[in-house]
């Protein structure tokens, strides 16, 4: 029998639905999560078919199973309901946390930064935080410079913090789960643009490994890294040169902090050549990390210089042409491919 | 007020004033790294709410942490150590001063970040109602963090959900060097609390008895379910906002300057007879013995493995 097939949001939704289910200390807090929580017309006897779930919808129908104690409309006020939910992780709760787009993170990260990721090692092993941070980033759906920022490397470059990015909806609902399941502080970031992407997805409860990088195609000419929906650009590139006799491997970073240096050497200690493709601004970010980490650590078996392919230094811009110009897609990282695979191309 | 409340209160208002003058002394021998704030001058916040609170009501504290940290129940040779970067502390010496804590204790640590404590405690009040305990949870804030924007949302916030919270404001009148009266719009920090619909009260700061029962009754609300309460005591700092800082800002005619909330306290409680003067005396010396402990316990405490560098960053 086929394995079912869901989107990629149905898969968080599903997700975080089964955490509430087998924990009732699992809560969801942020803007609109319930959706008209308080609204009249919309509670007929506590179900609240119609209250919408957060803008994309993710936890619509949440609030009807598990009730507004559980799933919490907060006022528009990042810093207020983060710093609630860090002060409900370190006592007892397992929040999970929206941050509407990743860009409004200005107005919120003091309790990510300087409490949630400091309270354990501050006070000598005592605290657990189990809160996860759901929240949104990428370009690709015109909305400019204040809702499309890629800034998951930024949360990354946290100690205390540990940082998600899942490509399918598959790993979408594993890594979810995983993340609730852990007593850390874990930024689950997804892409708004491939919300609608579908995949098989079990309907069992399953985790994905965090910090596990997983080798997508394999190859043996060059390793593309990628993160998130670009990995999707990873694969299209890797179709495009097999074509021409070149063989990729593929690797989905999956946690961008602490990333799978372990698979990501191993692979080009195999390949020689590597390309990282990351959708953020291009200096400080996680394709940056990667590497100067290989590098550093596996200098000796490159047969060329590492490549990184990623956002210009801009913010995002609006104009569809301007914003498809911004966002790295195949023939950019083609271009760049071609430095480093000239050689062994089939004529 | 019980007598045996009346012996905590004075046996932690003093152990506070031992600890800050100890702390002050050993910070001008270099033995404390960084910096250290003073919570000498403002006992009677501490001492007045924390006599009405159990271990497992839960606190959120300031860069001005100590005091809390005593009243809270927190093991005082912890945190002597904690303060002096040693081994044996409360963190394993990785937090220091402004991150003394023991979640055990209810006390979610003194916090460096200025309104950093206004969320932290409005969520540990979202535990306490969400999994149905019978607790309360104490924000300490300063008059300087009142006008953090953190303020705002921390209150809007636990009084739209009815949360078990307390904020008590320790209007010290000076935010760093900067004085109340001017950094603030609002005469009062009390008088906000109408634009969150919550009861409002200015007390005497220096007296611990008011600060203890204006705690009694919002303890009562939040347990009713009724919601949060802001209390703002009025009170001052004997010393600066740090160990070193001149406070050429202060005036002669600070209100508060001259008073002493435990000289104030002593007297009351003999008067009334709540403690005897032989019971007073007893209780200073014996506190001043457990601080020259605490600092004796400190002092020959180890160092932090340098290995203990990478523990406790996750779980």
């Amino acid at each position: 029998m086929a394995e079912r097939k869901i989107s990629f949001m149905n898969a968080i939704t599903e997700s975080m639905d089964m955490a509430m289910e087998k924990d009732d200390r699992v809560i969801l807090i942020g803007t609109d999560v319930a959706g008209g929580a308080e609204v009249d017309h919309l509670i007929q006897d506590d179900v609240y078919e119609d209250a919408f779930g957060g803008v994309f919808g993710l936890s619509k129908g949440l609030v009807g199973k598990y009730g507004r104690e559980r799933v919490i409309d907060t006022p528009i006020a990042e810093h207020g309901y983060f710093s609630a939910a860090v002060g409900a992780a370190a006592t007892g709760l397992r929040p999970i946390s929206e941050l509407m787009f990743n860009d409004f993170i200005g107005f919120a990260l003091d309790p990510i930064l300087n409490q949630g990721a400091k309270m354990r090692y501050m006070f000598g092993g005592k605290a657990k935080i189990p809160l996860t941070v759901r929240t949104v980033h990428g370009a690709g759906v015109g909305a400019a410079a204040q809702h499309s920022q890629t800034l998951y490397g930024m949360f990354g470059s946290i100690p205390g913090v540990k940082v998600v990015v899942p490509s399918n909806p598959y790993d979408a609902k594993g890594l979810m789960l995983a993340a609730i399941e852990e007593d850390n502080l874990i930024v689950f970031s997804e892409d708004k643009s491939i919300y609608g992407m579908k995949g098989e997805v079990p309907e069992e409860y399953y985790t994905v490994e965090i910090g596990k990088a997983s080798v997508t195609k394999e190859g043996k000419d060059l390793t593309i890294v990628a993160i998130g929906k670009m990995v999707h650009v990873a694969l299209e590139v890797a179709e495009g040169l097999e074509k021409d006799g070149v063989s990729i491997e593929v690797v989905d970073l999956r946690t961008v902090a602490p990333w799978d240096e372990e698979t990501v050497l191993e692979s080009v200690k195999k390949t020689g050549r590597l390309i990282v493709i990351d959708e953020a601004n291009p200096h400080n970010n996680t394709a940056t990390d990667v590497a100067s980490v290989v590098a550093d650590k596996a200098f000796d078996y490159l047969d060329g210089p590492i490549k990184t392919v990623c956002a210009p230094d801009t913010p995002v811009p609006f104009a569809a042409n301007l914003e498809k110009a911004y966002i790295p897609d195949a023939n950019k990282v083609l271009k760049v491919a071609e430095e480093l695979i000239f050689d062994l191309k089939k004529e | 007020m019980e007598k045996k409340t009346a012996l905590w209160i004075y046996q932690k208002m003093n152990e506070i004033r031992f600890f800050e003058e100890q702390v002050r002394r050993i910070f001008g021998k270099g033995l404390i790294p960084g910096f250290v704030h003073l919570y000498a001058g403002e006992e009677a916040v501490a001492t007045g709410v924390m006599a009405q609170l159990e271990d497992s009501d839960y606190i959120t504290s300031t860069h001005r942490g100590h005091g809390h940290a005593i009243a809270k129940g927190c093991d005082i040779n912890g945190m002597m150590a904690e303060i002096m970067g040693k081994k044996d502390g409360l963190g394993g010496g990785k937090g220091g001063s402004m991150h003394v804590a023991d979640i055990d204790k209810g006390m979610l640590g003194a916090n460096g970040i200025v309104g950093g404590g206004f969320g932290l405690a409005a969520g540990a009040a979202l535990s306490i109602k969400t999994l149905g305990n019978d607790n309360v949870a104490v924000c300490f804030f300063g008059d300087g963090a009142s006008n953090e924007g953190t303020f705002h949302e921390g209150l809007n916030l636990a009084s739209i959900l009815d949360l078990p919270v307390i904020f008590v404001c320790e209007n010290n009148q000076f935010g760093e060097g900067t004085p109340f009266r001017y950094a603030s719009a609002s005469e009062t920090v009390a008088e906000r609390a109408s634009a969150y619909n919550m009861p409002g009260v200015r007390v005497d700061g220096m007296d611990v008895e008011a600060v203890y029962k204006a705690t009694e009754e919002a303890i009562e609300r939040a347990k009713a379910g009724k919601g949060p309460t802001l209390i703002e005591c009025d009170t001052y700092r004997q010393y600066g906002h740090f160990e070193g800082d001149e406070q050429k800002y202060k005036s002669e005619d600070d209100p508060n300057r001259d008073r002493d909330p435990i000289i104030e306290f002593r007297g009351k409680a003999v008067e009334n007879g709540w403690i005897t003067k032989e019971e007073a005396d007893s209780i200073e010396s014996a506190a001043e013995k457990t601080i020259e402990d605490a600092v004796a316990f400190a002092e020959v405490s180890p160092l932090p493995d340098e290995s203990s560098l990478y523990k406790d960053v996750f779980a």
